[in-house]
């Protein structure tokens, strides 16, 4: 029998990227619209509950943190900003959560064709993307209602809406080849993403790092504390209303800057600073909350870092996925 | 250069006493010893395909023929050795491909003609072919759940077969649809092999390995027991399988002592034919049929009995008889003789795929099997009505009132 030379080192393996890149963006994409399609066509309310999910989530946050707990009604604009927050970490979430069982889900095309693994989890992340291109235009008609100018600032949001993307994919090819060595991935990453939402400014402003972090016993509604709230409010105290921020005097301390590295503070930040407006004080960039340009680049390496780390791990995994499944 | 190369490839999967599949057990019990057999599913295979070949691959349950096609079709990854493909491949394994049970089959063609190479233009291009191929033109709006599950396997064979690929790798394609898609696919085999495509195909069905295929390999306990030849292989298949009963090969001995000394009497071919004496793949229902078996005596043997038994597709014994039964003693050969043994009967069989497993065998009661050769020939039965049942005999029904 001859070796062939071509064969030479050549072992006909699963892999994640393949090496066809044309193929790799054609099955991606048609992966994640055949999803998409199914989730929006596939019933008559299809579109309607996908878009209304959000919105109903965003309708109990309103009502229970501006009628009940006051936070909110210090907050100039605070309707678009936790709209903005909330689509946002829905995408983030949706992207995520989904990865986590994905491979498990396309198990009937692992098992039987050859295709770049990582298409799987991608997918999930542009189908994500596609909703959350959708669930934008809510969030421009609240914003329009509201009487906030459209400003050239607005197109800010595609740079941070592609690095929420790209953290969520990288975070989304760990979870996935995790997942398969250890099924209580899933429940470690609700109770981890629960953690990640209550830590990041998305039903919340900015600015509330600073009273709620160091004057947790202070003379404001510690947002973070329900049972606090609940306490004050049973006991009849009102909280406080006061110290909004006015111009640009917003100074976060120590802890404040550190929770801003988290890459989903950051970018909630930026897009409200795009979106919303309001000076420096109100809707801080990202740049000026974490207290330098420089610093900025943390969120942004944790983001690459995160992203990276998920291409090693899944390019280490996927010549055994389908075997392990 | 090879179509399809493989060199000393081999596959071993660990199969754990305990598997762990949460971190909170792994957690709670760091020192248990992580204990396993390893199953050595494809132990060192090496092969050459050259481009337009139709290569068999054969074994028993668990002889690593899935497991090697899965190796190869990329889907698992070797842990020795080397693979390699030239061409584009279309897989077909574990009857199918990836079908999503919630899409339409017009998306679900496009997706998996995507995932199998084509782009999105080609994909639509081929896509009337392939509704074609597997006769759905009626159902193509309707989700996959809705289907029975012969419709969407004959739209993933469909798929499979119609993506122009260079090298089909089709694992148990017989179990697939009724005889007439059978043929079908059969035809569709030779259509693409004219056209030098190169097809590796995994069955049971020794018929179909002698009738289609160029080479054929016998895979047992993951190594390469035997190659060349189909008829010589499928001949070394029905030793492993029916070893008790040819007792002649039933012991371990090496291809070349079993050469070297023979058989009493070996089967050498065995076909259908029609009422005319030609050799025939299919049939109606009710015309008659005949059976013929070549044996070729290597030593003089005394009344030997010749016996033929018919199976359908899933397996089951339809009909047997032997000579022994029917006609009693069959006389004296001489070694060198070669005769062929014909058996008429009538043809009651419904629309299915039949094989025939000839035999001969000492003369006493049938146990001193000399040879025996499982499914040589196929034929396929169509016409007539698609009852429950495996033969539609000639009836009458009277209804009598009292």
């Amino acid at each position: 029998m001859s070796i062939p030379e071509q064969a030479e080192g050549k072992r006909y393996s699963p892999s994640a990227f393949g090496d066809d890149l044309r193929r790799f963006v054609s099955l991606t994409y048609t992966l994640a619209s055949t999803d998409f399609k199914l989730t929006y066509f596939n019933s008559i309310l299809g579109y309607f509950w996908s878009l209304m999910r959000p919105l109903l989530f965003f309708g109990v946050l309103y009502f229970v943190f501006t009628d009940i707990f006051h936070v909110g009604t210090d907050v100039p604009n605070y309707s678009v900003e936790l709209l903005l927050g909330i689509i946002l970490w829905t995408f983030f979430l949706q992207a995520t959560t989904g990865s986590v069982q994905a491979m498990l889900s396309r198990e009937g095309l692992l098992r039987k064709m050859r295709f770049p693994r990582l298409v799987v989890p991608l997918a999930i992340t542009l189908t994500a993307l596609f909703q959350l291109t959708t669930n934008l235009i809510p969030i421009f008609v609240l914003a329009l209602i509201r009487g906030i100018a459209p400003t050239w600032s607005w197109l800010e949001l595609i740079p941070v809406v592609v690095l929420l993307a790209i953290l969520a994919a990288g975070i989304g090819m760990l979870l996935s080849v995790l997942y398969i060595r250890a099924r209580d991935i899933q429940p470690i990453w609700d109770v981890l993403s629960q953690l990640l939402f209550y830590a990041s400014p998305i039903i919340y402003p900015v600015y509330y790092y600073n009273h709620h972090t160091l004057n947790y016993y202070g003379p404001h509604c510690v947002f973070n504390s329900l049972s606090d709230t609940v306490l004050n409010t049973v006991t009849g105290k009102v909280c406080a209303t006061s110290s909004v921020p006015v111009g640009n005097n917003l100074h976060l301390h120590f802890i404040g800057h550190f929770l801003m590295t988290n890459p989903i503070a950051a970018l909630i930040a930026q897009a409200r600073h795009a979106l919303v407006g309001g000076g420096e004080g109100v809707n801080p960039s990202a740049a000026f909350a974490l207290g330098g340009w420089e610093f900025a680049l943390i969120p942004l390496g944790i983001i690459l870092a995160v992203f990276a780390l998920g291409v090693v791990v899944f390019h280490h995994e996927a010549p055994r996925i389908s075997e392990n499944l | 250069m090879p179509a399809v190369s493989i060199q000393g490839a081999s596959k071993a999967f660990k199969l754990h006493h305990r598997q762990y599949h949460t971190l909170k057990e792994r957690a709670l019990h760091p020192f248990q010893a992580r204990t396993y057999d390893l199953l050595q599913a494809v132990d060192n295979v090496s092969v050459d395909i050259a481009q337009g070949e139709f290569f068999g691959i054969i074994g028993r349950n668990g002889s690593g023929k899935s497991t090697l096609l899965k190796c190869l079709a990329g889907i698992y990854d070797i842990d020795a050795g080397k693979m390699d493909v030239r061409g584009r491949l279309s897989p077909f394994i574990e009857l199918g491909v990836g079908f999503n049970v919630d899409l339409t089959a017009r998306d679900n063609v496009i997706l998996n003609a995507i995932v199998l190479g084509l782009t999105r233009k080609e994909a639509k291009a081929r896509f009337d072919s392939i509704i074609a191929f597997a006769e759905l033109e009626d159902f193509l709006d309707m989700r996959l759940k809705n289907y029975s599950s012969g419709m969407s396997v004959r739209l993933a064979f469909a798929v499979a077969i119609q993506v122009d690929a260079d090298v089909l790798l089709i694992d148990e394609v017989l179990a697939v649809g009724d005889a007439s898609f059978q043929q079908k696919c059969f035809d569709e085999f030779q259509r693409l092999k004219k056209q030098g495509r190169t097809i590796l195909f995994v069955t049971h069905d020794m018929g179909a390995i002698q009738r289609f295929c160029d080479r054929a390999m016998l895979l047992d306990k993951g190594r390469m027991v035997s190659i060349g030849d189909p008829a010589d292989v499928a001949h070394r298949y029905n030793a492993l399988n029916f070893g008790r009963t040819v007792h002649e090969l039933s012991d371990e001995r090496s291809e070349d002592d079993r050469r070297s000394d023979q058989r009493d009497a070996d089967i050498t071919d065995a076909w259908f034919e029609d009422a005319a004496g030609g050799r025939i793949a299919s049939i109606d229902h009710r015309q008659p049929i005949a059976v013929g078996v070549e044996v070729r005596f290597n030593a003089a043997l005394e009344d030997p009995s010749f016996g033929v038994t018919i199976r359908n597709n899933a397996g089951a014994t339809v009909f047997a008889t032997t000579t022994e039964w029917a006609i009693g003693p069959t006389g004296r050969f001489a070694a060198g003789e070669l005769v062929t043994v014909r058996l008429r009967l009538e043809n009651w069989f419904t629309p299915a795929s039949y094989t025939v497993t000839p035999s001969i065998a000492r003369a006493g009661m049938g146990s001193d099997t000399i040879d025996l050769r499982a499914d040589l020939a196929t034929i396929i039965v169509h016409g007539g009505r698609f009852t429950t049942g495996v033969v539609d005999l000639p009836h009458e029904f009277e209804i009598t009132r009292r």
